[in-house]
């Protein structure tokens, strides 16, 4: 796909342009006010998809999503962001809608496979149809479940009213628990008539049934093995969380894959509609909680692109904004080559090593935005608050000296010294050892076309070798006057991602070294260009918002009404997408070494399921 | 040479094991020390890090967030002795993100209106996300963030919903676990009093702000007090902290409180329903948690 | 005496003199003292992590806060083996199922503590329709940590309250668990995968709900009717 020639139509409206004329009934402008991009017929949406592949080079497809429209024209909506991978720039917007009662929309697994997970939840969540997916099942509730809970009709046993504030906390907040209010007393809701009587659940039945079994090698009489079906998770020592994976296996080999997920899904979407803007950011501190800072800083670039010149980000909120994310991913990183140790054996010993130092960067955090992990500390239009000037502890306790640096010399000695020292070790520690080699090297492969097909981001993708960074392809921030190279490995294994990830926290630190200076000669200046008010109301229209996160593109899909809370609020989590092709990635491979792959995907739960 | 790489690393984590044992025999004897203790947490350490809780405690900074609480005057101030610096204004309960602040707005006895006092103000810690939006967006610096950690508990229905009175703290508590930002607050309220109170002695022709009366005559601080003293029994610190009755927001009072409906010849909605505050619940719902057969500890 | 440290004195019987030269060569203890010391200093958590407040968790038992000088750092990964479990984040109505059939697979004594908010009650994805609010709807807990997430101090804290706990159970006929004598504990019903999660142990209430022929009202719709008579 990579070698496809490219038409001469490269800019977005003529692209635009030259589709319309291509499909002259099917496809029209988006109109509304605040939105961009096209509106497909749903029936041409197969054909019009391989036309912007393979004739555009929208070769990515990054993000798909749906938005229930009730009481907005009532009808359904499936939207698409579509890049140009590596070349980047802005993308391609096209929707498709659908009717509320009977909702059928073509699938575009067979074009860009990377679809499929992200089909799956909107069939999930939506209840929408898409004809032609090879596997369209529940991927993260559960078969037998009842309703499709993110339509805007549903209400949840714990429901009390439609957006946040809810008028029950102030002022006659008399205090209750939602318990006291469910005839259960749990936090349930049943149909109508429902008793377990005859009742026969189906759901894990369901499961066993999707299981595809792969090619039949039973034939072969010289070699006779079992075909089996082993579970892995949900739990598992080694499944980084909640997550589970069916695997079916003749021998040790594995014939297929499919993971299972939905474990830790909770609700973050339907919860994110009901809060208000401003109200949604500590909850992305617990999308991927490794990295609450960069989490923040994707979500907010989303609102503000949406507030438009209502808020203007100052440049030292600039400034602090790349110095967290850039820490936060060298925290992630820390972790995830940490753990991918643990998964290929090397029990605890390099995590042990990872944790202490991330534990350095951690007491910053802490010392800056008040929580060690979960910072909900980006603010629309800026940072909450600016930087210490001592990283200094309470008083009242007996080791009240400790840690009483001033924050620029702590920032300093940390990026100097402290980070490169562990990352060099790390190195000297793990890369040349024959044990990770042999584990790692040519495993659990995935191939630069495939990984773009998937819709594979951030190392995962790097690792293949393809160039695509969306600090660079899609600048946010000050990104573009910081020097850095984007990474790349040549052969899409366990090893390269491994050894991408340190290549990357070198290069973390680099940035981090042009960022102490800018620190130092901001110093005094406001951290803040957005509304003061407690909340915030956002012109109607839509957004996406994408970010550079150490896991990969972590984006943010919000349209508003004009409210003060938000219509749709999507979370495009790299986690999730990632995994999309792992079981491509482990057929054919040693059951063993299905944890050491899990592992170089690097993924959190949190994000995985929301 | 094959094994070159392996023998490398294990040279990584011997280095390790030495450094150890150096920090440890050059602080021989000096365990406890504060000094030894800010050496190991430093940048600078390659040996132990290990922070030896309970003797030893990592302090949190000052911005450091765990549950919030709510600020009141010094129950010793000659003029307003502990007075609440909240005035229900509802701010913090409309920006909570997973909504658990509940305030009662005070009403004047005489007129009937509201006043500028919370009557009762309740935060169920077990919804709480520690993210302090309610201190940052309070315009009046009434509730802040406690550093209080240790919170552990045997039981969540009596204790988990904190009520004002558990949740209220004198000044000088917040002013001795975060005195840099306390007196940044100070100053930009233009004084040590609360800005209502400001306002109030200005119409009556007083100086608008007293200094700390703590600055004039300095008194011992508050000790932090600790959710159940894990050395006493379980069951007395909840029942000293169960609010009364008649407002009671755990379900263990639930069952308690049937007759009062009868009483006031009020019918349920439901049969069987019960009135609790203000409202009806229905005493079947099981909030009651799952416990062990057995004698009760 | 927190950590892991032998210290006789700790064991010493209050009401039984030891002459104070001897103390730290004998102590005089009851069985139950002696068993349920060497218990709370020997609490093998099962590695179990559910969300956030896992990473918190995985911390505590990192080099940092070293989960080892309780005699804890065992972390074991099977049930079978494991005294302790802790409920490390937001437990949803799919994970239930699996928790609830790991804590009966765990032998008996067998302890539960709640680490966070969400464990313990919901937290703040409590309103989520996937969402269990409270671990303790399901399985006995023994203690609760509030915090979102707590630190590993405060984690260790709650570790610290539960070795207090169980040195105060006592032995015999009436103890306060199961397993100290107070006859067989019960296996806890393993959930439901239905149109909505279900607790076995709700069969009857749901009968009872079923004549009703309403889809179970939600929070708000509850709020109005308790209302209603007060209107009127
Ligand atoms: S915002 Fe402050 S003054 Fe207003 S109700 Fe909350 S605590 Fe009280
Ligand atoms: S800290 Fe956040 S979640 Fe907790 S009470 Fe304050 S605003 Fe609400
Ligand atoms: S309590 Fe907070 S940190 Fe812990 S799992 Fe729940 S949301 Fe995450």
């Amino acid at each position: 796909m990579t070698d496809q020639v490219l038409p001469q139509v490269t800019d977005l409206p003529s692209t635009v342009a030259a589709l319309k004329e291509r499909f002259p009934n099917a496809v029209k402008d988006d109109t509304r006010s605040g939105y961009q991009g096209v509106i497909v017929d749903p029936a041409h949406l197969t054909e019009f998809a391989r036309v912007i592949r393979d004739e555009f080079g929208f070769n990515y497809l990054s993000s798909v999503t749906a938005v229930d429209y009730l009481g907005h024209g009532d009808h359904l909506e499936v939207v698409y962001h579509a890049y140009r991978v590596p070349s980047g720039g802005k993308p391609l917007v096209f929707k498709a809608q659908t009717d509320r009662n009977d909702a059928v929309v073509p699938s575009l697994v067979s074009i860009y496979p990377g679809a499929d997970f992200q089909e799956r939840e909107a069939y999930d969540l939506y209840g929408i149809h898409f004809v032609g997916h090879p596997n369209l099942k529940r991927i993260l509730l559960w078969e037998g479940f009842e309703g499709y809970p993110m339509r805007k009709d549903y209400h949840e046993a714990y429901y009390e009213q439609e957006t946040k504030p809810f008028d029950s906390r102030w002022p006659g907040g008399h205090v209750f628990r939602a318990e006291e209010y469910n005839p259960f007393g749990h936090n349930v809701r049943y149909p109508a008539g429902f008793t377990l009587d005859d009742y026969k659940p189906v759901a894990e039945e369901q499961l066993q049934q999707g299981m595809a079994l792969g090619v039949d090698i039973m034939g072969d009489p010289a070699f006779r093995t079992d075909r089996l079906i082993v579970n892995l998770g949900p739990h598992h020592p080694s499944t980084h969380g909640v997550f589970r994976m069916m695997v079916a296996l003749t021998g040790e080999t594995i014939e297929s894959l499919e993971p299972v997920m939905g474990y830790l899904h909770r609700n973050h979407e339907k919860i994110g509609e009901r809060n208000t803007w401003y109200g949604n950011m500590p909850f992305t501190d617990r999308l991927d909680y490794i990295c609450s800072m960069a989490n923040n800083l994707a979500y907010a670039i989303t609102v503000e692109q949406m507030m438009g010149n209502q808020v203007s980000v100052p440049y030292r909120a600039e400034v602090i904004r790349v110095l967290m994310a850039e820490l936060t991913r060298i925290t992630n990183h820390l972790w995830a080559i940490g753990f991918l140790l643990n998964d290929l054996g090397a029990f605890f010993t390099p995590a042990l090593y990872a944790i202490q130092t991330r534990e350095y960067i951690l007491d910053f955090f802490e010392a800056t935005a008040g929580s060690r992990m979960m910072c909900n500390y980006m603010r629309i239009g800026g940072v909450a608050k600016d930087l210490m000037a001592r990283i200094r502890s309470e008083a009242a306790l007996i080791n009240d000296k400790v840690r009483d640096m001033d924050t620029m010399e702590y920032l300093d000695k940390l990026i100097n010294d402290r980070l490169p020292r562990s990352i060099d070790e790390l190195d000297e520690l793990l890369s040349e050892s024959e044990i990770i080699k042999s584990r790692c090297i040519g495993v659990g492969l995935l191939p630069a076309e495939m990984a773009i097909a998937y819709s594979a981001s951030g190392p995962l993708l790097r690792a293949s070798g393809v160039p695509y960074d969306i600090r660079r392809a899609d600048p946010y921030s000050i990104y573009p006057e910081l020097e850095f190279d984007i990474c790349t490995r040549p052969n899409g294994d366990i090893y390269d991602r491994y050894y991408l990830r340190l290549d990357e926290m070198r290069q973390s630190v680099r940035i981090l070294k042009q960022i102490l200076p800018r620190l130092k000669d901001t110093q005094g200046q406001p951290i803040f260009g957005g509304k003061t008010s407690y909340s915030i109301k956002v012109p109607a229209g839509e957004a996406y918002g994408h970010a550079e996160n150490p896991k990969g593109e972590l984006g943010f899909y919000c349209v508003s009404t004009g409210g003060g809370n938000p219509w749709r609020y999507h979370v495009r989590a790299p986690s999730f997408i990632n995994l999309t092709p792992l079981g491509e990635m482990c057929k054919g491979q040693k059951v063993a070494d299905v944890v050491a792959i899990l592992g170089s995907i690097d993924i959190v739960l949190g994000e995985t399921d929301r | 040479m094959y094994g070159s790489g392996i023998l490398k690393g294990l040279g990584v984590t011997f280095r390790h094991l030495i450094t150890t044992f150096i920090d440890d025999i050059q602080w021989l004897g000096r365990k406890r020390d504060v000094e030894v203790f800010q050496q190991k947490q430093s940048l600078a350490n390659r040996g132990l890090v290990t922070v030896e809780y309970p003797e030893e405690k990592l302090a949190v900074p000052e911005r450091f967030r765990f549950t919030p609480f709510l600020i009141t005057y010094n129950q010793d101030d000659p003029d307003y002795p502990g007075k609440d610096w909240c005035t229900s204004c509802g701010i913090c309960a409309k920006v909570c993100p997973p909504q658990c602040i509940w305030i009662v707005r005070g009403t004047d006895p005489k007129t009937g209106r509201p006043k500028p006092e919370p009557e009762q103000f309740y935060i169920d810690i077990d919804i709480c996300m520690n993210c302090g939006y309610c201190a940052e967006y309070c315009p009046f610096d009434a509730i802040k963030m406690d550093h209080n950690y240790e919170l552990a508990s045997y039981d969540r229905t009596s204790t988990h919903i904190h009520d004002k009175a558990r949740l209220s703290r004198e000044i000088r508590y917040w002013q001795s676990i975060a005195p840099t930002i306390a007196a940044e607050e100070e100053a930009a309220r233009g004084g040590y009093d609360h800005t209502d109170v400001q306002k109030a002695r200005k119409k009556a022709g007083l100086e608008p702000s007293r200094p700390d009366p703590l600055k004039v005559k300095p008194a011992e601080p508050e000790p932090a007090p600790v959710a159940v003293a894990v050395a006493e029994a379980p069951a007395a610190a909840p029942q000293a902290e169960a609010p009364k009755a008649e407002a009671a927001p755990a379900a263990s009072a639930a069952p308690a409180a049937p007759s009062s409906a009868a009483a006031d010849g009020e019918t349920p909605p439901h049969p069987g329903w019960i009135k609790r505050g203000k409202r009806w619940i229905d005493p079947n719902a099981k909030v009651e948690p799952v416990r062990r057969k057995g004698k009760s500890e | 005496m927190t950590n892991g440290e032998i210290n006789l004195r700790d064991l010493q019987h209050p009401d039984i003199p030891v002459p104070e030269e001897m103390q730290s060569n004998i102590a005089v203890t009851s069985l139950s003292s002696l068993y349920n010391w060497a218990r709370s200093r020997s609490i093998w958590p099962m590695l179990f992590g559910l969300a956030c407040c896992a990473i918190e968790m995985i911390a505590t038992a990192a080099s940092r806060f070293d989960l080892a000088r309780f005699g804890m750092e065992v972390m074991r990964a099977s049930p079978r083996q494991a005294d302790l479990m802790i409920v490390s984040g937001t437990v949803t109505k799919k994970m239930i199922v699996p928790i609830v059939r790991l804590y009966n697979q765990m032998p008996e004594p067998k302890y539960v503590l709640a680490m966070g908010a969400c464990a313990s009650g919901g937290g703040p994805f409590k309103e989520g329709y996937n969402v269990v609010s409270g671990i303790d709807k399901y399985v006995p807990v023994d203690v609760y940590v509030p915090g979102c997430p707590p630190t590993p101090q405060a984690l260790l804290y709650g570790l610290i309250a539960l070795q207090k706990k169980i040195e105060r159970q006592s032995l015999g006929v009436g103890a306060s668990v199961p397993w100290y004598g107070g006859g067989p504990s019960e296996e806890v019903p393993v959930p439901i995968l239905g149109p909505d999660i279900v607790d076995p142990r709700h069969a009857e209430l749901l009968r009872k709900e079923a004549q009703k022929n309403r889809v179970t009202p939600t929070v708000a719709e509850m709020l109005a009717e308790s209302a209603q008579p007060e209107s009127a």
